[in-house]
């Protein structure tokens, strides 16, 4: 195979990969930040003692959970639009969209850290007179909280990931840039193989985190 | 005058088709010690988990104070049925303390934390008070030089005393022990045991559930054998444990001291 390669393009064009890694990562800090909050609201809902929220907040998780997050995606940016009547921007679909994917995820997390605790953690505090939120913020929480950084680190590094798929309705991140100087400059060997590099660069520090934590947390036990 | 602390009426508690407590009367005066004794199975745990609610009775009345516990519902049949408000309950568990089996400390808080944890949250008393309040406490169990430990780092006997001053804290109207030292290795009975009859002396109301029977006898005013949900026999620990009655009781104190010393 005799192909010449040619990575100075890559340089000359660091300033719109730079741009694409900006909106990438602001998409991603959105989503995560969103989809936690979004995620605890729903846990509370499925351990909820009101049938009505437990049902709600299962079948918010099943289908968030189960339906690929492209057409969640693709579905806010085409189909969303023709409900309510107004368009919406790419970058507000795709945030919509990885955040109520990211949120379903989540709120697994919280359910599972939360149920993790022995019943009698609840009822020590509930026998000197704790109310339920007292007892959750105060004495279930600080205790799960640990037990479920792992797995919120993993959720972050799927968010990183799967903000790629915004390429698809044009918001301007790092997938859609490389994409656009592929078809630029004819050079999609280049191109892509740096731009999966980016996402390895931006991306690896929060598995390695995930995996020391997971380690140190072993080590605690 | 004062009346009854602590009253229930036909008390009954099923889980599912089991019916573990089928129509309990109990009236406990303040300053009472009651010790709840019987098999495995007979209901006497959960007895005392309906008094504070941590188990929902599922028919019957309980009164704290003069006082019915929950709302009276009546259905269009005439019947009557008693619902429970989270926050009634929450009141009534803040005057009604419980020591547990498993002590149930919280693992993130050190001992003076744990026993000021309810004075805080609960009670929204100033941190400065509720500090002097939990050392008083914990000194009277005697783990004043434990306070920046660790549950952990303590012994299940020490874990059990926070647990107790933690409850104390609260200052109870009535102390509910559920098998407090049935966690707890042999040489560890005693510490815990010898807290508990500090307490009597001092006119707590109390009530505890127990397989120490000689700690029973001398600890209680009066003394109740339960016996398939029901109370079989009831009276003075001398009655109980020196001329039960009725069979069953006889057969079970017999059972029970085959092997003491």
């Amino acid at each position: 195979m005799q192909y010449q390669w040619d990575f100075s393009l890559i340089f000359d064009n660091l300033p719109v990969l730079w741009r694409g890694v900006v909106v990438t990562l602001h998409l991603a800090a959105m989503c995560l930040l969103a989809g936690l909050a979004l995620g605890f609201v729903i846990a509370l809902m499925r351990l909820s003692k009101f049938a009505a929220a437990r049902v709600f907040g299962r079948a918010f998780v099943e289908f968030f959970r189960n339906v690929p997050a492209l057409i969640q995606l693709i579905w806010f940016y085409y189909a969303f639009p023709i409900l309510i009547g107004a368009q919406m921007s790419p970058f507000m679909a795709a945030f919509l969209g990885i955040t109520l994917n990211t949120a379903a995820f989540s709120a697994e997390i919280y359910r599972a850290g939360i149920q993790s605790l022995e019943r009698g953690q609840w009822e020590g505090a509930m026998a000197i007179g704790m109310g339920r939120a007292q007892i959750l913020r105060r004495i279930i929480l600080p205790q799960v909280f640990q037990r479920m950084l792992p797995a919120f680190t993993n959720r972050a590094v799927e968010v990183a990931k799967v903000t790629s798929l915004a390429s698809v309705i044009s918001v301007q991140e790092l997938m859609y840039q490389g994409r656009l100087l592929s078809s630029t400059y004819y050079r999609p060997l280049e191109i892509l193989t740096a731009v999966g590099f980016i996402y390895l660069i931006v991306i690896y520090p929060l598995s390695l985190a995930s995996m020391l934590m997971e380690r140190r947390m072993a080590r605690n036990q | 005058m004062t009346g009854p602390i602590l009253r229930t009426m036909d008390l009954r508690k099923s889980f599912g088709e089991l019916e573990v407590l089928k129509g309990i009367d109990l009236t406990v005066e303040p300053g009472e010690r009651i010790a709840i004794i019987g098999g495995s199975g007979s209901g006497k745990s959960t007895l005392l988990r309906c008094l504070n609610f941590m188990e929902l009775p599922t028919a019957g009345r309980v009164e704290l104070d003069g006082a019915l516990i929950g709302q009276v519902q009546t259905a269009r049949d005439g019947t009557e049925r008693i619902t429970y408000a989270e926050r009634a309950l929450t009141q009534v568990r803040r005057r009604v303390g419980m020591v547990f089996q498993q002590f149930n400390l919280f693992p993130h808080m050190t001992v003076l934390q744990n026993t000021m944890e309810g004075l805080i949250t609960v009670d929204r008393m100033p941190r400065q008070q509720a500090r002097e309040r939990a050392m008083a406490e914990l000194a009277r169990v005697g783990l004043a030089e434990k306070l920046g430990a660790y549950p952990s780092q303590l012994s299940g006997g020490q874990q059990q005393r926070v647990a107790i001053a933690r409850a104390l804290a609260m200052q109870p109207e009535v102390l509910l022990f559920d098998e407090p030292t049935s966690s707890l290795d042999p040489e560890l009975v005693g510490e815990v045991l010898r807290t508990i009859h500090t307490l009597a002396e001092e006119g707590r109301t109390m009530l505890l559930v127990t397989h120490e029977l000689g700690f029973a006898y001398r600890f209680a005013t009066r003394v109740l054998y339960l016996y398939d949900g029901l109370v079989h026999e009831e009276g003075t620990a001398e009655q109980i444990f020196r001329a039960p009655q009725r069979e069953k009781t006889r057969a079970f104190i017999e059972r029970s001291s085959e092997f003491s010393l």
